[in-house]
């Protein structure tokens, strides 16, 4: 049974034009910011450098036309549905295991850096 | 005859004929990985004390006339991405250099159960991403048959401890090929089950929708006993697909008859190496005279696994590592300014440059305005891919192919070319996209003295199947019984 | 100019499940003993997997359709990726394009309002309103931990507490139908009640189980009929009833001052997130977002898709209880109540209607019922800080006592003694003990409380204070009718039980004989 399970996209053309707008250095430093990256300016140049590699290779995507019938996007290999488990109590951690891989703790809480609230 | 080197079964023999204890067994495997293992960097982490203990218990049990598990008294190595708990599991990165899980993954708890003795965990690339073991943040793996070429990945350190008689078995992980590269480049058996077949719980994710716990072994007997043990439902996987396991060692000297092998024309087409292609068309030729019939075949989308695989493995990998920032487990930067610094300081140390490179991949094909031109595109694709392999299946039984399109290449040789790193896996991602098994088997010896390996794949849930067509070469053949001989160190 | 306001909320809720929505760990409130209801999974350890519970996905249905949403027939979870420490995965998994439910409403009583759009006549009341508020969607996804910060000022270090990360939580989301706030309240309340009806949440905003943001801004009518609609302003965490009233009041005056200095319009500048200071009763900025938040949606592969089937539709549907708003329309017709008493009753929950019920079923004066549970029992569960479930007098007692005043066994007044006398059993160390029928013959007795109707008896008493009272007799006889009230009186404090409209007949008679 094939089911629509994910949105059906952009029309191929408009796909097209996104891939071909080529990667920059700032676009790379937005990515690195959203994947909470610290990179170095050699990693930069570096990366803008190779992730524009692989991007202009995996354009070639675009060779297959996906707009025909509803190609259903593949997100699972098996088409499983409907796994629960029920709500039954199972055994939890201590605190003691809950915090020990932690990098810091005050024996009750994780600690991180003051945050402000929204930020 | 030395004990390092007999296959799984020959091991179990004579431990149950008690010619050999398990601790025999088991310090001569420590001692193989003590003479040997700093020319080759298999392993990651051996506590020979609690091997020894684990297998002075399972002599005791057999002494006292207890029953045993399945494995018992077989040293099994382990891919360091299971979570063993209690013992430091780091998936070969600075970020987890320091984690001590306190849960076991269910695999292990099955080989626990199966009482076989967990020898030590092996290196891989960081993070599993990656095709030699070369990102490993902590060692380069080496295939033991030239320590100048690469052990292949991900899963080097397992497929490498198989190959150097340092373990009879041992398990590793399969996302885009990461059991078979580096079953074929260190000449062992690899397989790679159905996605679904094998719980994933406790290993630790690279590409959720693609990862496959699987075994190694020096025969293909060997990782049918180790698959039968690992495989099966796991409530804790949502994605474990609930159907019997059958026991393949029963079923695997079983030759298929009217066996129909398929191959693909454009797999033996430009990059493949002239080696590879002639021991490929040997074992066709080995088929062909037990009477299997070689068809022609069309996967006409799989030369667009490479870049879907890339997109979707690490569209999956940002989402999955973006737990590891310093917070809840795992290293935190030393130096940082505020909160959100924190993570960017400990998330740019923590991991290696591969790491990152496919971390941003992912968050860049995720992100606004790119989703559905690189990850819902790749989506598609993918599925196309299965629906080529769900035909072919219609009239074949397997799918032969190389593993990979030469044998072991040098250390250094690709780490620059991220690029020509990804398009060695050309052969082996189209199963992990389409979710069905796949085995690596020995198959000749290149004119430079590596191996080469002849993949074999199946419609999902067939790893039966896989498994006796397999074993028909095998028999036919001495390839796997080839030891690499090392000197000692 | 006109201004309407345009508000739109966004409510969460904790469901009421035994354990957390992807692991076995309790689901629980439990500040003071921090990161214990923790394991694997819910801290996002390396290589852990969710499972969905089962019961957490029965409730969230069964609300959504008590909230008259459509139930998608197949649903899928998505991952929400966004960076804070009370996150272990840094991904919510929540729903995104295929949320279980959708285009739902619900009905709110109101007085007035801004607009005609959503309003229909109520079938029951002329005199209020009723507004549909509709629902954009409902969906399940799981709940964060808790960040506690340095309050001090110091900047030391913030605690996060995960016994909280992976409730189920339900985020309901309405329509901008509301127009004052008012119905914002009056909206959360009836959302409110009906979630405790449905058993499927306690709702308590202390404890955060149900917390809201509000979405509010302007609609300006110019002099020539132009409709210029001002940003939108997020209000978030708001956690009282009374909070979100006086925020949204506070919201719509500045606003306003901002449209009259500024003139923005609806896309000049982005999307405004506001929070509330309930101290000072102000709306503040709260610091920008160092990025536009790019949450980078997509199927969460671990977790596999769910298909609803018809059959299990219909078996929650035959485990629906009835909904506040039939409850309240049955009880106006079957036991004559006005639609104030009601609300009243409907309104203090499921436990407190059922117990109005079965004291009216049983007194068979539904009315009488409403006015002692409304007054005399509402009065004393306030004034002891306890629930209904905790009210010594138990619907059996009750029903009897007012029973004996429908039976003109007992007066109302005699009754509110008794009812005294049981409660004051209570508090002679007897708390927790219900209080049995037998107790009420007692009190009659020992405090001869029965209703005097032995004229014979009576007579004689009214004679004697007749003749102490020939003043007010003699007032009587000039037309002075409440000059026997004393008599009366004088008569009742002799004899505890005595009808008072039979005494005062027979005063009246003696008189004119």
């Amino acid at each position: 049974m094939v089911t629509a399970i994910c949105r059906v996209g952009l029309p191929e053309k408009r796909l097209i034009g996104i891939m071909s707008v080529p990667l920059t250095r700032d676009d790379v430093q937005k990515v690195a910011m959203l994947a909470r990256l610290k990179l170095s300016d050699a990693e930069l140049d570096l990366f803008t450098n190779q992730l524009g590699q692989v991007l202009e290779y995996v354009k070639m995507l675009n060779e297959v036309d996906t707009d025909t019938d509803a190609i259903e996007p593949m997100v699972h290999v098996a088409e499983l549905r409907n796994v629960f488990r029920d709500d039954e109590l199972e055994k939890s951690l201590s605190r003691v295991e809950s915090l020990a891989n932690a990098p810091k703790t005050d024996g009750q809480f994780f600690l991180v850096p003051p945050i402000m609230e929204g930020t | 005859m030395s004990i390092t080197g007999l296959t799984a079964a020959e091991l179990l023999r004579r431990m149950e004929r008690e010619e050999l204890s398990c601790v025999e067994v088991t310090q001569a495997h420590l001692d193989a990985i003590d003479t040997h293992d700093q020319q080759i960097g298999a392993f990651l982490h051996v506590d020979a004390d609690t091997a020894l203990a684990q297998a002075e218990a399972i002599d005791r049990k057999r002494q006292s006339g207890e029953s045993l598990g399945s494995l018992a008294g077989l040293p099994v190595a382990v891919k360091d991405m299971l979570c063993t708990k209690g013992q430091t599991t780091t998936c070969a990165s600075r970020m987890l250099q320091r984690f001590v899980p306190p849960y076991d993954a269910h695999v292990i708890t099955l080989l626990k159960q199966s009482d076989a003795v967990l020898i030590g965990k092996t290196n891989m690339d960081e993070f599993a991403m990656g095709s030699s073991t070369e990102n490993s943040a902590f060692k380069i793996t080496r295939t033991p048959w030239n320590r100048d070429c690469v052990a292949g990945g991900s899963s080097g350190g397992s497929a490498a401890a198989v190959a150097a008689s340092m373990a009879p078995l041992a398990i590793g992980s399969d996302t885009g090929g990461s059991i078979r590269q580096p079953a074929s480049f260190c000449g062992v058996v690899g397989l790679k089950p159905t996605y679904g077949r094998v719980s994933r719980y406790g290993l630790i994710a690279y590409a959720s929708s693609l990862d496959q716990v699987g075994p190694f072994a020096n025969d293909v007997h060997g990782a049918a006993l180790l698959m039968q043990t690992i495989a099966g439902y796991d409530r804790r996987d949502s994605t474990s697909v609930n159907i019997d396991v059958p026991t393949f060692t029963k079923t695997i000297g079983k030759p298929l008859s009217e066996l129909r092998i398929g191959i693909v024309r454009e797999h033996f087409a430009e990059g493949l190496h002239v080696d590879v292609e002639s021991a490929i068309q040997t074992t066709l030729d080995v088929y062909r005279s037990l009477g299997a019939k070689i068809r022609d075949i069309a996967l006409p989308h799989s030369r667009y696994a490479v870049a879907t695989y890339y997109l979707i493995a690490s569209s999956e990998a940002s989402s999955n590592l973006a737990r590891y920032d310093g917070v809840h487990y795992g290293d935190r930067a030393d130096q940082f300014d505020k909160m959100v610094d924190m993570y960017a300081a400990s998330r740019g140390e923590g991991f290696g440059a591969e790491v990152k490179r496919r971390i941003m991949l992912g968050t860049y094909a995720l992100s606004s305005g790119y989703y559905d031109a690189y990850y819902l595109k790749a989506l598609k694709v993918r599925r196309l891919i299965q629906s080529d392999f769900d035909q072919a299946f219609q009239n074949v039984d397997v799918i032969a192919s190389p593993v990979s399109p030469t044998p072991a290449f040098r250390v250094g040789k690709l780490v620059d070319d991220p690029l020509a790193m990804y398009l060695s896996d050309i052969y082996t991602i189209s199963a992990n996209l389409a979710g069905i098994p796949g085995i690596s088997v020995p198959a000749g010896i290149s004119s430079d003295g590596l191996p080469i390996g002849l993949q074999l794949l199946a419609a999902p849930f067939e790893e039966e199947r896989l498994l006796r067509v397999a074993h028909m070469f095998e028999r036919e053949t001495e390839w796997h019984k080839q030891r690499v001989v090392l000197e000692s160190n | 100019m006109h201004f309407s306001t345009i508000i739109g909320l966004e409510v969460h809720v904790q469901l009421l499940t035994k354990t957390k929505i992807f692991c076995g760990c309790a689901n629980r409130f439990n500040p003071r003993n921090p990161n214990v209801q923790t394991c694997p999974v819910c801290l996002g350890l390396p290589g852990s997997l969710p499972v969905m519970n089962r019961e957490a996905f029965r409730l969230s249905l069964k609300t959504a359709m008590a909230l008259n949403c459509q139930i998608t027939r197949f649903t899928k979870w998505d991952r929400k990726q966004y960076y804070y420490p009370d996150l272990p995965k840094n991904y919510q998994i929540s729903q995104y394009d295929l949320p279980f439910s959708s285009d739902g409403w619900l009905e709110i009583e109101t007085e007035s309002d801004g607009s005609s759009a959503f309003q229909t006549d109520s079938p029951l009341s002329a005199s209020s309103k009723t507004k549909r508020v509709r629902l954009i969607r409902v969906h399940l996804e799981e709940d964060a931990g808790k960040n506690l910060h340095d309050e001090s000022g110091q900047g030391a270090d913030s605690q996060v507490d995960l016994n909280r990360a992976g409730t189920p939580l339900l985020e309901i989301v309405s329509q901008p139908d509301i127009r004052l706030p008012q119905q914002a309240r009056a909206y959360l309340e009836e959302l409110k009640l009906l979630l405790n009806y449905l058993a499927v949440s306690d709702c308590n905003m202390q404890e955060g189980s149900l917390r809201c943001d509000a979405n509010v801004n302007l609609h300006v009518q110019t002099d020539d009929g132009e409709i210029i609609p001002t940003p939108i302003v997020e209000i978030k965490n708001l956690n009282s009833f009374r909070g979100v009233e006086l925020a949204l009041n506070y919201e719509i005056k500045r606003q306003i001052e901002q449209w009259k200095q500024t003139g923005q319009k609806l896309g000049d500048v982005e999307k405004e997130t506001r929070g509330w200071d309930a101290d000072r009763e102000v709306t503040f900025a709260q610091r920008g977002k160092e990025e536009a938040s790019d949450y980078r949606y997509f199927p969460d592969p671990d977790l596999v898709p769910v298909s609803v089937s018809e059959e299990l539709i219909e078996t929650i549907c035959s485990e629906m209880c009835e909904l506040p708003a039939a409850r309240r329309c049955r009880f106006q017709l079957e036991f004559q109540l006005s639609n104030y008493d009601a609300m009243v009753i409907i309104g203090q929950g499921r436990i407190f209607a059922d117990y109005y019920e079965q004291v009216a079923n049983v007194c068979g004066d539904g009315k009488q019922a409403a006015n002692w549970v409304t007054q005399d029992v509402l009065r004393e569960l306030n004034d002891r800080q306890i629930t209904i479930d905790e009210f010594p007098i138990r619907p059996p007692e009750l029903s009897a006592l007012l029973t004996k005043i429908t039976g003109n066994e007992i007066t109302t007044k005699s009754a509110r003694e008794i009812f005294s006398e049981l409660l004051v059993d209570m508090g002679n160390g007897d708390e927790g003990k219900e209080i049995s029928g037998a107790r009420i013959d007692q009190i009659i007795d020992q405090k001869d409380l029965g209703i005097v109707s032995d004229v014979g008896q009576l007579d004689a008493i009214i004679a004697v204070a007749m003749g102490r009272n020939k003043k007010a007799v003699a007032d009587f006889c000039d037309g002075k009718q409440t000059a026997i009230g004393r008599i009366i009186g004088e008569v009742m404090r002799e004899v505890k039980g005595a009808d008072p409209k039979l005494v005062r007949k027979m005063i009246v008679d003696k008189i004119g004989s």
